[in-house]
């Protein structure tokens, strides 16, 4: 039974991430997200789980490259400058194909940009932010509850598809407060990790070499290339997952993930409120993407306004499922309501949009 | 010997591990890396550990040694086998012996932050440093503990001290840190030395059973292609011009940390 709680996002992701069995965090301090930090300093050895704070970014990815290979269910959390430093180890988790969780909290960007809340990652974390061609799952919460109930999926399906899951959150879902259920979700079964690194005595003599350099020895590289990418093919078929808000009459279609679906939503409602056909559609999987979803809501007729907090990221992928480019529009970044780091687009802003297309 | 009734008894008294499997080795003729993996295996095999340990290897040529070996093995990037180490480590809860396999370069140069924070928190892991003066994988480039005067594909010239920095002397430098608990260095390049650094080795991988800190050992290899030497030169060169910059020994041996 689940326990209702007025908590803020970063102890959702917490919460989430103690509901999904993870007992091993390694982390650096970077702000908007150092609370998720905190929080698994301050839980996790009352649940006899390891927390470490790592000298860097590179270095809190490598316990978690580690911890993975050894088999348990291992995260950690940081924000845009510090995702970009992990880049690298990340991509050995990739080719290695370790079940690992690590949050990004977007803040603004490039460089060290602003400590504020803000979407420039979206590019980053769906193309595989690492060096050579790779994918991870990447998950967008938009609420403080399915912060808490994504890090469960996320832990899921790192664990059934041996991949990186990413949760791609922002300053601002992490420093909210909103009422939730907090309670461990059941997705099934995943396979078991055999393969974890013990020492052979535990594991009846079997030894498994979990190697970034598999490609130097047979069944050569090519081969394990084009493993990898089947599995990105049966991941994009099966967990494709969307929101959607009013959208099976719209006309208009609002697209957008994180804080900014939030004001999206508000905007839906301004709209419907006045008997425009507006709707959403709030992409959960950012990779995969709801390609399929979009084309066929631009095949029955329907435009587009692409809202996000950047200058434009997320539009390339909604230009890729709609072939009439003009259908597409996008408000960005451009549209906060102030120049500097606190700048946000509101549901007004959206609305107004709205309402010069419609 | 000849047992009773003419049947021959044979007893095994020196050979291949029981945990090395028929494999190619992938280095050079005369390279030191694959007989300095050998002697930890040994160790582990002597100590009981080496169904419980899981070996990390960095980038380079230090641990190719371990390919074909019945163990546990993680390689991640070039540079932070110490940080996947204590991962590891963490995750078995302590009940695993976990060491990392580096190059100079690996353990010195790109990963000398992960080595030093490591030391700094007394992980309970230990290092092994193969030290060939060079970058071997690459083609032999200076690397942080290439000699002053040493030619190499980036010190045309020879290592200018001024212009391109000076001998890094990892044990000597870790021995001074509190985490640590044991940090020496050792030969290979006669079988008086090999046996001492083995001595060296089963220290270290015994401080780490014991729980007290980090241990770490640095060993000296050759590295004959590279050098330009034949392997018998290369060799001589360890005994004579090497360990006059790297001295050989013990620098920390503590019992506990406090």
């Amino acid at each position: 039974m689940g326990e209702k709680m007025f908590i803020h996002g970063y102890e959702a992701v917490g919460r989430g991430a103690l509901n999904a069995g993870c007992l091993h965090f390694f982390g650096y301090p970077i702000t908007p997200q150092n609370e998720i930090t905190e929080f698994f300093a301050r839980e996790l050895p009352q649940r006899r789980g390891r927390f470490v704070q790592a000298e860097s970014e590179s270095s809190s990815a490598s316990f978690v490259f580690g911890a993975a290979a050894a088999g348990v269910r291992v995260m950690t959390s940081t924000a845009s400058p510090g995702w970009g430093l992990m880049q690298e180890i990340l991509s050995h988790i990739a080719f290695c194909e370790l079940p690992c969780v690590v949050v990004n909290v977007q803040r603004g960007g490039p460089g060290q940009g602003t400590t504020r809340h803000a979407q420039t990652d979206y590019l980053s974390a769906t193309r595989g932010g690492g060096h050579g061609g790779y994918k991870s799952i990447v998950l967008a919460p938009s609420s403080v509850q399915e912060c808490h109930d994504l890090m469960q999926l996320a832990f899921y399906l790192a664990d059934k598809y041996r991949i990186l899951t990413v949760v791609l959150a922002d300053g601002i879902l992490i420093q909210i407060a909103e009422y939730i259920d907090v309670k461990p979700l059941d997705f099934g079964p995943v396979p078991p990790k055999d393969w974890a690194l013990k020492g052979i005595g535990k594991k009846e003599g079997r030894f498994d070499y979990i190697q970034s350099t598999r490609g130097l020895i047979p069944p050569i590289y090519k081969n394990i290339v084009e493993q990898l990418h089947e599995k990105y093919g049966k991941i994009a078929e099966y967990e494709t997952r969307v929101r959607t808000y009013q959208a099976d009459d719209a006309e208009l279609l609002l697209i957008s993930y994180g804080y900014v679906a939030r004001c999206c939503e508000e905007a839906v409602n301004m709209a419907r409120s006045e008997g425009l056909k507006v709707g959403m559609i709030q992409p959960i999987t950012l990779w995969p993407f709801p390609y399929e979803t979009l084309e066929q809501k631009a095949s029955q007729g329907c435009r587009f306004l692409v809202v996000e907090d950047s200058m434009g990221q997320l539009v390339e992928d909604v230009r890729l499922a709609v072939e009439d480019k003009k259908r597409v529009a996008l408000l960005g970044m451009s549209s906060r309501h102030l120049a500097g780091e606190l700048g946000m687009i509101f549901p007004e802003t959206i609305f107004e949009e709205v309402r010069k297309l419609i | 010997m000849n047992d009773k009734a003419g049947s021959v008894h044979k007893e095994k008294i020196y050979g291949p591990s029981d945990y090395k499997m028929d494999f190619p080795l992938p280095s050079c003729p005369g390279c030191g890396s694959p007989s300095a993996c050998k002697i930890i295996v040994e160790a582990l095999e002597e100590l009981g550990l080496i169904q419980n340990s899981v070996v990390v290897i960095g980038v380079g040529c230090a641990g190719m040694g371990f390919f074909g070996t019945k163990m546990d093995m993680a390689m991640c990037a070039h540079g932070p086998s110490p940080s996947v180490a204590a991962g590891i480590k963490h995750a078995n809860y302590d009940d695993v012996t976990v060491f990392t396999v580096q190059g100079d370069g690996d353990c010195a140069a790109i990963g000398a932050g992960y080595l030093i924070n490591s030391a700094a928190r007394g992980d309970k892991i230990t290092i092994f440093m193969f030290n060939n003066t060079n970058y071997g994988t690459t083609g032999g480039q200076m690397a942080p503990t290439t000699l002053l005067g040493q030619v190499t594909t980036t010190t045309p010239q020879g290592r200018d001290g001024m212009a391109h920095g000076y001998p890094l002397h990892v044990p000597e430098m870790l021995a001074t840190m509190k985490g640590v608990a044991y940090s020496a260095r050792g030969s290979i390049h006669n079988f008086a030395h090999y046996q001492r650094t083995k001595k060296y080795v089963k220290s270290a991988l015994q401080k780490q059973t014991a729980g007290i800190g980090l241990s770490f050992v640095e060993i000296l290899t050759a590295c004959p292609v590279n050098w330009r030497m034949e392997p018998i030169k290369a060799i001589r060169w360890i005994e004579e011009e090497v360990t006059g910059e790297y001295p050989l020994g013990e620098f920390k041996n503590a019992d506990s940390l406090d």
